[in-house]
């Protein structure tokens, strides 16, 4: 589906969505108390069907966190983007691990080294960092870290 | 050059002529200990050179080529390392289990040197239940392994102790069925009977099929006995370190080690006597000339000969082969090497009274 | 080295002890970090009731390095080489993906020459990847000889980097713009002598180790992964062609002069371990095929493009995929205009194929783990980047 055909889908799922033009492809931003229900519709629905995550992560803003996924679907070949914002001081999401299974290890991984506190997730503890680094949420702008040299 | 058994019955002679009876068998006593030490010392630090130069050769490469000429020495070099290596006891071992486990596999190992006969009339021990010795002797190493394994304190050594002691008991079944067959055919377990009976022509030519099927099971089950691959799993380098003995170190490794590779040796040793002959020489019926001329090789070359042979091509399984896996390890004995040999055994009976061999 | 003394404690005690919330009669065991089968520095918890596997947990971040917080410092000419040691087997699939995605920001138009060398660079990384990757298998499964058969071609690979790029591991030789210096003169002799010798050779892998009745039976059956599990789970690559999904990022979203050559996307629907193993064997073929195509026909031209010597991109996101000898490798940029990244992701294959030994493992006996692991081909450093 090109993608004004995919903009008029999406906003019949959600009509809170907002759209960018950022990069090759269609950006969507939503508001990240919608996200868990505007997923599963995007996975199952007949004429989207975005069954594959291939990219989780975050980007931080200074002022604010911007969660950011990236969906295909395997069938009709059409890849998205969706963003979320999320407050810098408590940033929260629900957890997308049920529908797509590669998320559980992604959300891991963003939330040891961004702080993301993702609800209902099954097994939410440090992956890659090893123990001791909780809350120290290294790839954030602010981490400093007066041992090791961060900025070469 | 003299044959060992002038050189045997020379020694015999003065020792009876010096002292008296009692004496004279005690010292024969302590020179055959020491010769068995010494050939297992010998054969220990061949056969690991040999090891090394025939994996070498089959993967394309040189093998241990520095010290001593084209790497002659390596094994000197190996047996120094590990006297002067640190032994450790883990801690929580069983310490008296510990330190058994090697002495056993060891004794194991010389004890099964005695009914083997090198040469012509050199045999430390004609007993005249030698097959059923050797068959009952060699079970005795499963124990070795399971002692080992358990005070190791150490749950990788116990899995490997555990697949091991389940494969050995396993395939002494179908070596001592295929041991079965030649017996059936001579009517006799002493291991002289043996290879006289083989004096115009050797079993694997004499009895035709049974026979061969007898070899090609025997030759698996004694890989599958002494732990060589693609039966290795106790052992297996790549899924649990080292198996059984991944806390041995030092001393107490190069007892295993020696006692794995003096195992092979003598597994190798019975088959090539029960099956090939022995020290026998290449006869064929009643070709006169040709035997008589066969006769000229001494005999200690015959068998030594054969027996490297079976050593090499065991040693070629290991490098040919992938590993089994211990469920299906087991299945391929008792599912189909086990009712193959029941079924040769019968075969072999039925040829037998029919005398339908050679 | 950081020491983690609750997981040694609880992980070493006896048999009957239960681990963490096991059942009883359950045996924890650590297989790793140092381990000869895991081909790197990873950390297996298992959980295992006998032979048969009830979970495999990975503990990871044994080789991170915080590449993608480093890369946050690195100008866009300079953090090419550090990708070069995520994957170091495909080292130069790494760095064409970050080229491109250079290219893609900065508009950068690349001579054809330099795409054509791309791309057979490209083609002989992944055979050289697979070819390790076949040795290294078959030395787990218990046959150790085809690991040297597998290096002797490597070996050839390496030479021929080595005249032209100066290195025979971390080959950095892609730049945003093409490539960095010219071809050695030998290069088309070097490389033809080499096909000649893989043809000649190739058939030994079959007849050693894929006709091989014990190592059918290894491999047959075990560690299925079905096609939904493996799109659920992020697989790509031969991981999830062996399952049927077709995901050739060479041939869905082409790149350089992919969209030119023939070659097929190699794709089994049987999902066991055997079914992946035969699709990198056969991509194998279908490399040397792409590569024969190419090699005659390297047109003339610049081997670099023109760019300024300080790159920048603009402000705005950027996305590049490549197929490397794993799966799907992906670069994000999210750039504010600047002469460094403000964020760099690498989507990188290994992380997601791993997340699926669990489901694959489970039921499967212990030896049948070091067999899994060998067909999921992976490759440490590009999961803890």
């Amino acid at each position: 589906m090109v993608t004004e055909e995919l903009k008029t889908r999406i906003t019949e799922l959600l009509p809170a969505a907002a759209f960018e033009e950022a990069g090759e492809w269609l950006n969507i931003i939503i508001d990240p108390n919608d996200w868990l229900l505007f997923a599963g519709k995007l996975s199952n629905d007949e004429q989207l069907y975005f069954d594959f995550l291939f990219c989780l992560t975050c980007i931080d803003w200074k002022t604010h966190l911007t969660m950011v996924y990236h969906l295909t679907s395997t069938k009709f070949r059409h890849n998205i983007v969706v963003k979320a914002k999320l407050d810098s001081n408590s940033p929260e999401i629900e957890t997308v691990s049920l529908i797509w299974k590669t998320a559980e290890f992604h959300e891991r991984e963003v939330y040891e080294m961004f702080g993301v506190n993702f609800l209902n997730h099954p097994d939410l503890r440090l992956l890659i960092l090893p123990d001791g680094w909780e809350a120290k949420n290294p790839m954030r702008k602010d981490f400093e870290d007066p041992v090791n040299m961060i900025k070469l | 050059m003299p044959s060992f058994s002038n050189i045997t019955n020379s020694i015999h002679y003065w020792f009876n002529q010096t002292f008296n009876p009692t004496w004279a068998l005690i010292f024969e006593m302590v020179i055959a200990g020491i010769a068995v030490i010494s050939l297992f010392a010998i054969l220990g630090l061949i056969l690991v050179l040999m090891e090394r130069k025939v994996s070498a050769w089959m993967q394309i490469r040189l093998g241990p080529n520095r010290v001593g000429p084209k790497g002659l020495l390596q094994s000197f070099a190996d047996t120094l390392k590990l006297l002067v290596k640190e032994g450790l006891t883990p801690g929580g071992a069983d310490k008296f289990l510990f330190n058994l486990a090697p002495i056993i596999a060891m004794v194991v190992a010389m004890l099964l040197m005695a009914p083997i006969a090198f040469a012509k009339d050199f045999q430390l021990w004609n007993l005249n239940i030698g097959v059923l010795y050797v068959t009952a002797v060699s079970s005795i190493m499963v124990i070795s392994i399971l002692m080992a394994g358990w005070a190791s304190n150490n749950k990788y050594s116990l899995m490997g102790a555990m697949r091991s002691g389940a494969q050995i008991v396993s395939y002494e079944l179908s070596a001592g069925l295929s041991i079965l067959v030649i017996v059936v055919l001579t009517g006799s377990l002493n291991i002289s009977d043996i290879i006289y009976s083989q004096a115009d022509g050797w079993w694997i030519f004499k009895g035709h099929i049974p026979v061969v099927i007898a070899f090609i099971i025997f030759i698996i089950a004694v890989t599958a006995e002494t732990n060589r691959a693609p039966f290795d799993l106790a052992e297996a380098e790549s899924e649990l370190t080292a198996g059984f003995h991944t806390e041995y170190s030092g001393m107490k490794f190069a007892l295993f080690f020696l006692a794995e590779y003096v195992n092979v040796f003598i597994v190798c040793a019975i088959g090539a006597t029960i099956f090939l002959g022995g020290w026998m020489p290449l006869h064929i019926g009643n070709w006169e000339g040709f035997n008589h001329a066969m006769d000229y090789i001494p005999s200690s070359i015959w068998f030594f000969g054969k027996t490297f042979f079976l050593i090499f091509v065991i040693m070629w399984f290991r490098w040919t082969f992938p590993r089994l896996r211990i469920d299906q390890l087991l299945n391929l004995e008792w599912k189909y090497l086990l009712p193959i040999s029941m079924f040769n055994l019968l075969l072999v009976t039925a040829i037998a009274i029919l005398k339908w061999h050679f | 080295m950081y020491t983690n003394t609750n997981i040694i404690s609880e992980y070493s005690q006896g048999p009957s002890f239960g681990g963490v919330g096991e059942a009883d009669g359950d045996l924890v065991i650590n297989v790793g970090p140092q381990h000869p089968a895991t081909h790197g520095v990873l950390h297996l918890v298992i959980t295992l009731n006998g032979e048969t596997i009830k979970k495999v947990e990975p503990h990871l971040g044994y080789i991170h390095r915080s590449i993608e917080k480093m890369c946050e410092s690195l100008t866009y000419r300079q953090f090419i080489y550090v990708t070069s040691r995520m994957d170091y087997l495909s080292s130069h699939i790494n760095n064409q993906a970050c080229a491109l995605v250079v290219e893609k920001g900065m508009q950068i138009e690349v001579p054809e020459r330099a795409q054509v060398i791309r791309v057979i660079m490209a083609e002989l990384t992944r055979i050289a990847s697979h070819e390790l990757w076949w040795g290294a298998m078959a030395m787990d499964i218990g046959a150790f000889t085809p690991f040297f058969h597998a290096f002797r071609e490597r070996e050839t690979i390496n030479d021929i980097m080595e005249k032209t790029c100066g290195a025979r591991l971390t080959m950095n030789y892609m730049v945003p713009g093409g490539v960095m210096q010219e071809l050695h003169p030998d290069f088309q002799k070097d490389v033809k002598a080499f096909i000649q010798l893989f043809k000649s050779k190739v058939h030994e892998y079959d007849e050693m180790v894929t006709g091989n009745i014990i190592f059918q039976n290894r491999m047959k059956g075990v560690g299925f992964l079905s096609k939904e599990e493996a799109i659920s789970f992020g697989c790509t690559g031969p991981t999830a062609r062996g399952s049927g999904v077709s995901c050739d990022i060479r041939k869905l979203y082409p790149y350089d002069v992919y969209s030119k050559v023939q070659f097929d996307e190699v794709i089994e629907t049987a999902g066991d371990s055997l079914a992946r193993y035969m699709v990198r064997i056969k991509e194998l073929h279908q490399s040397i095929r792409i590569i024969e195509q190419l090699i005659d026909n390297i047109p003339e031209g610049d081997f670099q493009a023109k760019t300024k010597a300080v790159l920048k991109l603009p402000k705005g996101e950027f996305y590049t995929r490549v197929e490397t000898a794993r799966g799907e490798f992906g670069v994000y940029i999210v750039s504010e205009g600047g002469t460094t990244p403000y964020r760099i992701k690498f989507r990188s294959p290994g992380f997601s194929n791993l997340s699926a030994l669990d489901t694959m493992a489970r039921g499967e006996k212990l030896g049948d783990l070091v067999a899994m692991m060998g067909t999921l081909d992976l490759v440490i450093p590009d999961i803890d980047r």
